[in-house]
């Protein structure tokens, strides 16, 4: 694995690899001192052509915490009409010797087209519609310490499926862990289809018998392009307390952040004892090292 | 005088040979031989009729940058075309006689392809108010058309047509319901749905040629003379059937396809590569086998290129950003020549027809055919196979879908009225 942009293509041995990784990296970060010099001598930049405070900050942190050297590189994408390219940012950076790149984009597939330029690894920071890998990951990662096992664990993911990049690559990549995958959504909002992955407009029936509800982040945009009406989508598809009984007892709730409260969560939920929301945050830092380190210092061929 | 000897000869009419083709004033003498200054042996190779592109964009005036009169006439004699239609789409728009006029002017200097510029529909392809389509048609316009853009308003479409088929121009269209389409980047449908891209579904093509065929009755209706209706880049299985049926009702309607809507499916997007970024988009293998059937029994009339080029740097853009089109002047013959008839069967003389006379009929020009007395616009074609480099390309577009494919069919001499304009001999 030379890269990471999304989970085509994947192993179930190599995801266990990462995700084993950074159950050691998040003991190295329950110690006092959170630092290790596994990154020493390596440069890891930041590119982030659409911000994103929360994911860069994960992403620098977990490279601090293995000692590499961190720049970081934001860019309004309206920069790029006026004639700085993808191509000539990343171009820059490569002269300056950087060994691993993690891109943002809104536009899908700027990772991909990222490694035919540069020689560094390349993270996929989330790219458009296409992929946040490592978000995926750390949501394998807290659905395992949650529920042990993801083999025949039913997961409900719910919201926007169609504009999701998270949804996406958690499509891709629970499946690989034996975990069944539900999506839901309105129908203006769900996808033709996904490989690994039951989809439906109805709420009720992702939610029957799930172990975990995924949320998704609901865009003001989709409200503008006229995709769907708010009062309807609250009605419908918000995730209640009374909605979540159809799920497994201690159904467990994850959401990516930031929240809208009230709108595709009900604000209590996201408080109550269900909630791994702050278990992800935490969990990203750890899943981040662990990618970082396969990539740069554990390459397995 | 010259004399190519051996030489196998392909129209639409057929195969023959092999011939002694004599050249000279401008005609094909003899097919028996003569006395010539310049004999070349061409055992081996295939000699056709100039072919002739409905549809490529040279860029100029206003964006030399990507191409040029110069840049892309060149490219087209190297690609075995001896006569260019250029889409009026630049910048301003080909909406005037004297914008017609200078084009042609400036081709006719360069002495290499014959240009036929075609002249917006509409005044600064805005589809609002007309252009002067009788003005134009004598300032040289071979067709009006607003491709780039998609015609929303029926009833200027239907008045265009009305007021081109009064002095005998076709009307071309690019066939897609904006609406529908929105902003989509790819075929819709479920590899669209993986790779997280918007996608452009097939019926938005489907609707408006629906569309398009009514407003075609209406005007065939009302109008004292010939309308025709001309359907750009057809991509989809369903747009052919609405047009196999229109056909089939006798509506005045032709159509074309591309050589990448022909040799490429959605699968390319995989390596989401703004490269396979075109409008219409590639489309799925269900559709590229109706094109080819479409091909086959009359449907489509003619093979255009579409030829698109950018610069390198925008293709580089991401998916969202990156201009749509691909630059195919160049290869556009032999890539045909290897996929459609050396690896599907389809007989050369229908391939030839489809890059001669199909096109030539739609432009109301006299069929070309390799008999004495012909006018010698012609090409030679090497069946040798090689590579295509697009590093090589005279087009200022260095960048193909189909670079290292390995093709024969390479345009090895191509003249225009007895005048060698591209000549590659070994
Ligand atoms: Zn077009």
């Amino acid at each position: 694995m030379r890269h990471l942009l999304d989970f085509q293509g994947w192993t179930r041995g190599q995801v266990e690899n990462i995700l084993d990784t950074a159950k050691v990296m998040a003991e190295v970060l329950e110690r006092p001192v959170k630092k290790v010099p596994a990154l020493q001598g390596f440069t890891v930049a930041t590119v982030f052509f659409e911000p994103s405070t929360r994911t860069r900050i994960s992403f620098e942190l977990a490279a601090r915490r293995m000692s590499a050297d961190v720049v970081s590189f934001t860019a309004q994408t309206s920069s790029l009409q006026k004639g700085e390219s993808y191509k000539d940012t990343l171009l820059t950076l490569e002269a300056m010797g950087i060994d691993a790149y993690i891109l943002r984009a809104d536009s899908a597939g700027v990772p991909h087209q990222a490694t035919r330029w540069v020689k560094g690894a390349v993270i996929n920071g989330g790219d458009g519609r296409r992929a946040h890998p490592t978000q995926a990951l750390l949501d394998a990662y807290t659905l395992l310490e949650a529920l042990n096992t993801l083999e025949g664990k039913k997961i409900a993911i719910v919201g926007d499926i169609l504009h999701s990049r998270v949804a996406r690559s958690n499509v891709e990549l629970l499946p690989l862990l034996g975990a069944e995958v539900w999506a839901a959504g309105p129908p203006t909002l769900l996808p033709q289809s996904l490989p690994g992955a039951r989809l439906t407009p109805h709420l009720e029936e992702a939610l029957e018998e799930a172990d975990a509800v995924m949320v998704l982040r609901l865009q003001k945009e989709r409200m503008e392009a006229g995709l769907i009406h708010l009062q309807d989508y609250i009605a419908h598809y918000q995730v209640t307390e009374k909605r979540l009984r159809k799920a497994k007892p201690h159904a467990f709730l994850l959401h990516p952040g930031p929240m809208n409260r009230d709108i595709e969560l009900e604000g209590t939920l996201a408080d109550s004892e269900r909630s791994l929301v702050n278990r992800q945050v935490r969990n990203g830092l750890a899943v981040r090292m662990a990618v970082l380190y396969h990539l740069l210092v554990g390459r397995e061929g | 005088m010259l004399l190519i000897k051996n030489v196998m000869l392909v129209d639409a009419l057929g195969e023959r040979g092999p011939a002694d083709v004599l050249i000279g004033e401008g005609r094909i003498l003899s097919l028996s031989g003569g006395k010539a200054e310049r004999v070349l042996e061409g055992k081996g190779l295939l000699l056709a009729p100039g072919f002739l592109d409905l549809h490529a964009h040279l860029r100029e005036p206003g964006q030399e940058v990507k191409e040029d009169l110069a840049s892309g006439l060149l490219a087209a004699v190297r690609g075995g075309y001896t006569d260019v239609v250029s889409m009026p789409n630049t910048n301003p728009p080909v909406d005037t006689k004297e914008a017609v006029q200078a084009l042609r002017k400036k081709a006719q200097a360069l002495g290499l392809a014959r240009l036929h510029p075609a002249a917006a529909l509409t005044q600064g392809q805005e589809g609002k108010a007309l252009t002067e389509a009788g003005l134009l048609k004598e300032a040289g316009a071979s067709l009006l058309t607003d491709d780039g853009r998609t015609n929303e308003d029926a009833g200027i479409l239907a008045a265009g047509l009305l007021q081109a088929s009064a002095f005998g121009l076709p009307v071309a269209v690019h066939a897609e319901d904006a609406s529908l389409r929105r902003g989509g980047v790819m075929n819709d449908g479920p590899l669209a749905d993986l790779l997280g891209l918007p996608g452009n579904p097939p019926e938005a093509e489907a609707a408006r040629i629906a569309r398009d065929l009514e407003v075609l009755r209406y005007a065939v209706r009302r109008s004292h003379g010939k309308p025709h209706l001309h359907i750009q880049h057809l991509s989809t299985k369903r747009g052919l059937e609405l047009v196999r049926e229109a056909k089939g009702a006798g509506l005045p309607v032709t159509a074309e396809a591309t050589p990448h809507h022909l040799t490429l499916t959605e699968e390319a997007l995989r390596s989401l590569d703004p490269l396979y970024k075109v409008a219409p988009p590639l489309r799925t293998q269900e559709d590229l086998e109706a094109l080819i059937e479409g091909l086959l029994d009359g449907t489509l009339d003619a093979i255009a290129t579409d030829h698109a080029p950018h610069t390198q740097a925008e293709k580089e853009m991401d998916l969202l950003r990156a201009p749509f089109g691909i630059p195919s002047l160049e290869v556009a013959f032999p890539l045909l020549y290897t996929e459609l008839h050396r690896k599907r069967g389809i007989p050369l003389k229908r391939l030839v027809e489809l890059f001669t006379d199909g096109p030539r009929n739609i432009l109301g020009l006299r069929p070309l055919h390799l008999e004495e007395g012909a006018e010698a616009s012609l090409v030679l074609l090497d069946p040798k196979e090689r590579p295509v480099d697009p590093r090589g390309f005279a087009s200022k577009a260095r960048f193909s879908p189909w670079a290292g494919w390995v093709l024969g069919g390479w345009p090895v001499l191509t003249l225009v009225e007895g005048r060698v304009v591209h000549q590659a001999l070994g």
